[in-house]
């Protein structure tokens, strides 16, 4: 019988990254060390909004030990930090320094960079460095009248507007309007590794070498070459590990421009790690907005229009991201309901807090919050369940694709395919929906404070506009990939393993996927907003199919068989016409393409090829949460019972890999719901600067959770037919546990701010006696 | 700040004479002295135990101890736990049951359950749990570290009988 290949794609192989992983020989950050290297200590302002009136560098410039001290006097030719997408005018003034010029503006803020030969030393040296800064008043509330950000600068560099529809009309023509005032807490991705960036500038070739890069080292070598006016090709930067990304790590900051700059200046190797109160104070926060938005809604519960105002708290400076999760809040909130009529304006507002970015599903867990909370609101108004008000408003299969005149991110907001019924059906079965109500019914009856809540999302993945990758077999049969994505520990490597393997004919053990390293390949997207599985998966798809048409063609040659008749098998070009019939390993053709080999004839030397994927269209994933929640009425302590996650991810490369993603993300989205919150005192001092004081759930908090993974709607906008899978289970975690809180306590309506702590819920029960 | 003690840390069985201020902690010795850098740094106070290692068969926060304390004591990091070519049977659980993403905590993770199983191979889930819960990881969200343990603990006792 002819051999038959197996299958790599839908497998739920171990992964590749493993091995070194547990044996403790991972290269993280802290792990980076070079010979005469540096360390650097940054000082950081004490105060959330000041004038710097003097800097004494004097005591620790003499303190033994310390090789040299900056401030931003010493490093005029470092711009501020650059926005990812380049010059964005109206942001332009309000760019972060790479050290504190003149004014302060959160606690936290880089004001001076201490370099020694030894990081204690510098820890040392920099306490002795003394800051004069004369105290102003901080802007610590977006809600409050946009104050001054420097004399004749408005705290309000924008407001953004989309809408479609007529907004008046559908207010005026609704039997009910609904409005409410809800507010999502800060919080943020605080990945298990602190950030770090070692650079070195090697002046035998003159190259600027960063490590510690992640998530998009493509885009931020561009941007380094941009801020040091060198060329892209003399910048390069390495991923090594990188332990968690979650969007806040691996955007371009303070330090990595810092460590840079220093490297070039000293020519020795400067390294920077983060302590975690560093991090809790400094790295990209997330989340914080306030919206006040109304529903219009005809008597049966059939959705007119929303018409959202929302305040969100940038913090101090735009950071690389400028406006983007504004922007994405903006296009994705109707998300699953058809909303004939939508008006929309974000005011983007500093204040004196911690800059703020993305963090895993940006805008959606806000916006997910908003437009389910008000979906609530409208069946608890009108007297209508709470699952028929979805039900009746859902976007229906026929209706795919959907266009929704909004723009997500440049990007048509356009839902490509989904079957949002037949999930929601396969959802409540699963969970026995009407045995589970009545069920909590006669425990509330007998006194207890337990509900259940739902919510309905859809997620955006995929964005182009395009990616490539390039597959090559050496003369063993070992298989390369050489991509220009990351891995933030999402499981790249094994994912792109199984779609290269699946395409050629090999084992994914044969594979080794390369990715982060800008001297390898000219071009990369990175690993963010789920992007790197759809575009770089099926660059690779695309790239591995080549390689394997040349490897047949020269099979059919060298075989003396007809190319319709060959396979790749485990590695080898073999008949599937009959049994035997001789075979070729892809190792032997690889050598059969050396440049110097006599069998080359005409060809383009090697077994490689490069593939590219292009699409102008967003895959989007669509999911359902459903919550089992009960209250302690003694405490306001909250206690997840039960958790169902059901998503359509197209199709899954790894299934494992897919559901620890989204076990993964549902405790970060627990956290965000119920325990984990950036908070500020009155003079802007953070007070959540240690794991003690940030909360993020252990062990203990950890619910079962249930997951039904779907591959009902493969993505019709790329070969593979995926869509993303990241942040399927943290999109409406906040959502799903306040409408389950609102059930389980009777007052529906009550929770209207994340995160629902104990001391919240206190509230909520004493305002309802 | 620069009187040094010379102290002797045997590290997975490898004897390491190193001179040290005294207030270099555990997890920067066997990082930076050793040249061991499976052990993480994750918080330096104490709470996220991704530098747990071993000392004297008991699991501690390296972050937390400094070298001096640790003076002649044996120590098992995560490189001494098993290796590449005869894995521990918890890298094995922890490999197969998905129990890993980034890897930075898991270290602290298989350290933590190596010392707690090997003083109570026979632990029940809901001590188990109480003892994993002292650990923090930002990936998994811990249902596979749970189950990657309890197969880890099933395969060791399995192996005692036979």
């Amino acid at each position: 019988m002819a051999r038959a290949r197996t299958p790599q794609i839908g497998g739920r192989f171990e992964r590749i990254e493993d091995p070194p992983l547990v044996t403790g020989r991972g290269r993280f950050a802290a792990d980076i060390s070079f010979p005469h290297q540096l360390h650097v200590r940054i000082v950081r302002s004490a105060h959330a909004h000041g004038i710097i009136r003097a800097i004494d560098k004097a005591a620790a410039l003499a303190h033994p030990g310390v090789f040299a001290l900056w401030t931003a006097d010493d490093i005029p030719e470092v711009p501020p930090i650059d926005f990812r997408e380049g010059r964005i005018e109206r942001l332009e003034a309000y760019r972060q320094p790479v050290l504190a010029r003149g004014r302060v503006r959160y606690v936290g803020e880089p004001i001076a960079a201490v370099f020694a030969d030894d990081a204690y030393v510098a820890e040392d040296a920099a306490e002795l460095v003394m800051v004069d800064i004369e105290e102003l008043p901080p802007i610590l509330d977006a809600c409050d009248p946009p104050g001054e950000w420097e004399p004749g600068r408005s705290t309000e560099p924008g407001v953004l507007t989309q809408g479609y529809g007529d907004m008046d009309e559908a207010l005026a023509a609704a039997d009910q309007v609904i409005e409410l005032d809800l507010q999502i807490g800060r919080h943020s991705g605080v990945p298990m590794e602190t950030r770090g960036a070692i650079a070195r500038y090697d002046a035998a070739t003159d190259t600027l070498e960063l490590y510690g890069a992640a998530k998009i080292p493509h885009r931020n070598r561009d941007a380094l070459a941009r801020t040091f006016g060198r060329a892209p090709s003399s910048v390069q930067l390495y991923e090594g590990h990188t332990g968690g990304g979650f969007g806040i790590r691996g955007e371009l900051y303070p330090e990595d421009l810092l460590v840079s700059a220093a490297a070039m200046r000293f020519e020795r190797p400067v390294k920077w790690i983060e302590d975690r109160h560093e991090h809790l104070m400094t790295a990209n926060q997330s989340r914080q907005q306030r919206h006040r938005a109304k529903i219009a809604v005809k008597a049966d519960g059939t959705i007119l229009g929303i018409d959202d105002e929302f305040f969100h708290d940038q913090g101090a400076y735009p950071r690389t991201h400028a406006m983007r999760v504004v922007d994405m809040t903006l296009g994705i909130l109707p998300g699953p309901y058809r909303v004939p009529a939508y008006r929309v304006a974000g005011h983007y507002r500093l204040t004196n807090k911690t800059p703020a970015a993305t963090y895993r599903s940006p805008g959606r867990y806000e916006s997910s919050f908003v437009r389910e909370r008000l979906v609530d609101a409208v069946a608890d108004r009108l007297g209508l369940d709470r699952l028929a008000v979805r039900r009746k408003n859902l976007i229906s299969a026929a209706e795919m694709p959907y266009l929704r005149p909004l723009i997500v991110l440049g990007e048509d907001a356009e839902f490509d395919s989904g079957d949002y019924h037949g999930l929601l059906d396969r959802a409540l079965e699963h969970i026995g929906w009407d045995a589970l109500q009545a069920d909590l019914r006669r425990r509330r009856e007998a006194g207890e404070a337990v509900g259940a809540g739902i919510a309905i999302f859809v997620e955006k993945s995929g964005a182009g506009p395009a990616d490539g990758a390039r597959v090559s077999v050496d003369s063993t049969g070992a298989v390369e990939v050489v991509t220009g994505g990351a891995s933030i520990g999402q499981g790249f490597e094994t994912a792109m393993a199984q779609i290269c393997a699946d395409a050629l004919g090999v084992d994914y053990k044969r594979v080794r996927v390369v990715h982060g390293q800008t001297d390898r390949i000219a071009y990369g997207i990175g690993a963010h907003a789920s992007r790197a599985t759809v575009m770089t998966g099926n660059a690779t798809h695309i790239a591995a199919l080549a390689v394997r048409r040349k490897a047949l063609e020269v099979a059919a040659e060298l075989l003396q068989a007809p190319i319709e008749a060959l396979d790749v098998v485990d590695g080898e070009v073999v008949r599937t016409d009959r049994p035997a019939g001789g075979s070729i390993a892809l190792g032997a053709i690889a050598a059969s393409l050396h440049p110097n080999a006599k069998t080359l004839g005409a060809r383009e030397p090697g077994l490689a090829a490069d593939g590219w994927h292009r699409t102008e269209h967003l895959a989007c994933p669509y999911g359902i949460h459903i919550a089992v929640v009960g209250v302690d009425r003694e405490t306001g302590a909250v206690t997840v019972e039960k958790f169902l996650i059901a998503y359509d991810v197209g199709r899954a490369v790894n299934p494992m890999m897919v559901e620890g993603q989204i076990v993964g993300g549902f405790m970060q989205g627990l956290g965000g719901a119920l325990y984990e919150e950036f908070v500020y005192d009155e003079r802007g001092q953070p007070q959540s600067v240690t794991f003690a004081d940030y909360l993020m759930p252990t062990m203990s908090e950890a619910p079962e959770i249930e997951i039904i993974l779907r591959e009902d709607c493969p993505s019709p906008r790329n070969p593979l037919g995926i869509k993303g899978a990241g942040e399927a289970g943290i999109n409406s975690v906040g959502a799903v546990i306040a409408s389950a809180i609102d059930v389980a306590i009777g007052m529906p309506g009550a929770v209207t701010q994340l995160p629902v702590s104990p001391q919240r819920l206190k509230a909520i029960f004493d305002r309802g006696r | 700040m620069t009187d040094l003690h010379t102290i002797t840390l045997v590290v997975n069985g490898r004897r390491h004479t190193l001179a040290v201020e005294a207030r270099r902690t555990l997890a920067d010795t066997i990082r930076d002295g050793c040249g061991l850098t499976g052990t993480h740094i994750g918080c330096e106070h104490g709470v996220c135990g991704a530098c747990t290692v071993l000392v004297d068969g008991e699991p501690m926060r390296a972050c937390l101890m400094f070298a001096v304390q640790a003076d002649g004591s044996a120590i098992t990091t995560v490189e001494g736990l098993g290796s590449r070519a005869a894995l521990h049977p918890l890298q094995r659980a922890f490999m197969a049951n998905h129990a890993l993403q980034c890897g930075f905590c898991t270290p602290g993770f298989l350290m933590l359950a190596a010392g707690v199983l090997a003083k109570e191979p026979d632990i029940d889930d809901d001590a188990l749990r109480e003892a994993l819960s002292s650990n923090l990881c930002r990936c998994t969200g811990y249902a596979a570290i749970f189950k990657a343990v309890r197969a880890a603990a099933d395969a060791m006792a399995k192996k005692k009988v036979r």
